[in-house]
């Protein structure tokens, strides 16, 4: 697949080469139906060339962003902007972006390449450069013999090119995501995954990708927008989404986090399970807080005389996770290294360790 | 059958101690419920040759004898041999053709009014307010609810209105043309009606096949307006229950009788009740030729209905697989 996948990518730079990815901006974006809000003034911008994961849980409003910015849906208020220039009131099929849906959106009565070549004969291209372009695009996502097929005769991961470079076929300035793998098996959606990814860097075409897979978005991204109830919750690289969460939000949603009792000292170390640590970000007022730890950032040794006990192991390959009951009733969970985590049955004593990372503490009164 | 499920499973994990059967056992839990089924057609195979055999052939008889018996009539008479007179004097009996004409125009007619309107309305419900389907369902088939005696009895009254209370307005004359003889439209105005609940049936079940917003919503994404995406995108994947549609309405139409006897019109159904008291034979001969000619005309249909789309013919069959 890479090889198929190269050269025709060099080819179609070489000749037709793609417009440069526009800036995409989102300012204070609001909407609501039927009295819920969908989006709570959403701003946010997109960099040209960047792939954007729009995070969050089901009902977040990130469906309904990129439903705007296809054109599909209007803002109550609030604008959308493609390099400077107001779109908000242009409708859908005179902007520049293409989309890529959930559900497989191929149209039934036409094989792949007339799918593919769709948007030019709407927009009256000869027959000869409909069909080159149609050949070249289904060279790009590597489907260059299933030009002749069906949707019906097409598994759901070829669909999914096909509709991609349907997407492409217009060279949109803006390329717009939504689940497009979340319908597909775990094997395809890899493979998809990494297509899409290598596709969009070597067209340099701003991308917005939708999707509920925290690790979807953390694997393809340049940043990462986590939405939660309309409002945006932060929006940045994956690593430091990861490492730094700006809210508590971010820190439960993206990857596991333990929540820890632990009580604020004056000089903003926190005191968790016998072990003092530094804190990062803002402080509560009050003394006594959770403190958010990483389960990779626990350490775990068996020890008899260990104030805690094991509950429950889980063997996850390179890592196993271990399930603590601490003293204080509190539950805490630890990544080891499988080799390390021999010991530790169901009901060990072990002693719990935590790495010297600086920790996020949110009030406990709060949440 | 849940019953029977265990039953299979046992006697190769019982009576074999090699390990390989039973691993297999316990993973097999697919084939062996494939396994339960297969054992009563087995055994009731026989049973149902026979007895299919036997509707088939007390439905062949139900439908076949009095069609044949129909024909016999109209070619033999005892003592005279067999002649073909009845079909022959067909052609040359008055009012054939133009019984017959004015049925196949008032069904095309009748077609194009209950598509025109059929089609954009189930579209923007589709599109629009899915909450008011139930609504158009009802409004739909309403008129298999009301006979057809009851529909001509407004009718005949909203007629008669005509002479007494437009007279001195501009609807007179629209009155006057709705009901001329040579091209009633008041009939297809009626028959369009009659035909809605089949016309509708079969939209929807076509239009349940496609995911109607996401295929318009595609089609705008790729440049096209929203009568462009519906003209080439939602009508071709519907060919084939625009097809049905059609088909429904001009056996309809060509078999109405009620309306079109009661208002006075003479189409060919009406046609072939007037010539059976003068020449009984000659009756019988145009219903089995009706008959070809409606069968003839469901073929031609349906042939072009998946001839003209060989990949969109299996159209609705793509979500299912996917």
């Amino acid at each position: 697949m890479p090889a198929a996948f190269a050269r025709p990518t060099s080819t179609s730079t070489g000749r037709t080469p793609p417009p440069s990815g526009a800036r995409l901006e989102l300012r204070s974006l609001r909407r609501a139906f039927a009295g819920s809000v969908a989006l709570d003034g959403l701003d946010l911008t997109v960099e040209p060339g960047e792939f954007l994961a729009l995070l969050g849980p089901s009902g977040c409003g990130k469906t309904t962003a990129l439903r705007m910015v296809a054109g599909f849906d209007r803002p109550d208020s609030g604008e959308i902007l493609v390099d400077g220039a107001d779109i908000t009131a242009v409708p859908a099929h005179k902007r520049d972006t293409g989309m890529v849906f959930q559900s497989y959106s191929l149209f039934p009565n036409l094989s792949a390449r007339d799918n593919v070549a769709f948007g030019l004969r709407v927009r009256k291209v000869p027959a000869a450069r409909r069909a080159a372009r149609a050949a070249e695009l289904l060279d790009l996502v590597g489907l260059p013999d299933h030009g002749g097929r069906y949707p019906h005769q097409l598994s759901g991961g070829q669909q999914q090119r096909v509709a991609l470079a349907r997407a492409l076929a217009l060279q949109p300035r803006v390329l717009l995501l939504d689940e497009p793998l979340s319908a597909l098996d775990a094997k395809v959606r890899d493979s998809l995954r990494e297509e899409i990814r290598r596709l969009q860097l070597s067209l340099g075409i701003t991308t917005v990708f939708v999707t509920h897979d925290q690790e979807e978005a953390l694997s393809m991204a340049d940043r990462v927008a986590v939405l939660n109830s309309g409002r945006l919750e932060q929006c940045a690289a994956p690593a430091e989404l990861y490492a730094r969460p700006a809210t508590p939000f971010v820190a439960s949603f993206v990857g596991t986090m333990n929540r820890l009792p632990g009580r604020l000292a004056a000089d903003a170390t926190v005191e968790v399970a016998g072990h003092r640590l530094p804190t990062d970000g803002a402080r509560p007022a009050d003394g006594d807080v959770w403190a958010l730890v990483r389960p990779e950032n626990v350490t775990v040794a068996a020890d008899p005389e260990g104030e805690a006990t094991v509950v429950a192991s889980a063997f996850l390959g390179a890592v196993t996770r271990v399930h603590l009951a601490l003293p204080d009733g509190a539950e805490a969970k630890a990544d080891l290294p499988s080799r390390e985590a021999a010991g530790l049955t169901a009901g060990a004593r072990a002693r719990l360790g935590l790495a010297g990372h600086p920790v996020l503490v949110v009030s406990r009164s709060a949440s | 059958m849940a019953a029977l499920t265990p039953a299979p499973a046992t006697p190769p994990a019982a009576g074999a101690p090699a390990q390989a059967p039973s691993q297999a056992a316990p993973q097999r839990p697919g084939p062996v419920p494939d396994g339960a089924p297969v054992r009563r057609p087995r055994t009731g195979r026989r049973r149902p040759r026979v007895w299919r055999g036997a509707v088939l052939g007390l439905a062949g008889a139900y439908f076949l004898l009095p069609l044949v018996s129909s024909f016999v009539f109209t070619v033999h008479t005892p003592g005279q041999g067999v002649s073909f007179a009845a079909y022959t004097d067909l052609l040359s009996a008055e009012g054939f053709t133009e019984s017959l004409l004015l049925s196949l125009g008032l069904a095309a007619a009748t077609i194009a009014a209950s598509l025109l309107l059929a089609v954009p309305a189930l579209v923007a419900v589709r599109l629009g307010s899915p909450r008011l389907r139930p609504v158009v369902e009802v409004v739909c088939m309403m008129p298999l609810v009301v006979p057809p005696i009851a529909l001509v009895t407004g009718i005949a009254t909203v007629l008669r209105w005509g002479p007494d209370h437009l007279a001195a307005t501009p609807f007179y004359q629209t009155f006057i043309a709705v009901q001329n003889e040579a091209f009633p439209l008041v009939l297809v105005l009626a028959y369009t009606v009659l035909a809605l609940p089949f016309v509708y049936r079969s939209l929807d079940a076509g239009l349940r096949a496609l995911d109607v917003p996401t295929l318009v919503e595609a089609a705008r994404d790729c440049g096209a307006s929203w009568p462009q995406a519906v003209v080439r995108v939602l009508l071709p994947n519907l060919r084939s229950s625009l097809t049905g549609a059609a088909f429904l309405t001009l056996a309809l139409v060509l078999g109405e009788f009620t309306i079109a006897s009661l208002l006075g019109f003479r189409p060919f159904a009406v046609w072939i009740v007037t010539i059976s008291g003068a020449q009984a034979r000659m009756s019988v001969a145009v219903s089995i030729l009706s008959l070809a000619l409606t069968w003839a005309l469901l073929l031609l249909l349906s042939r072009a209905g998946s001839a003209a789309g060989a990949g969109e013919g299996t159209a609705p069959a793509a979500p299912k697989e996917s």
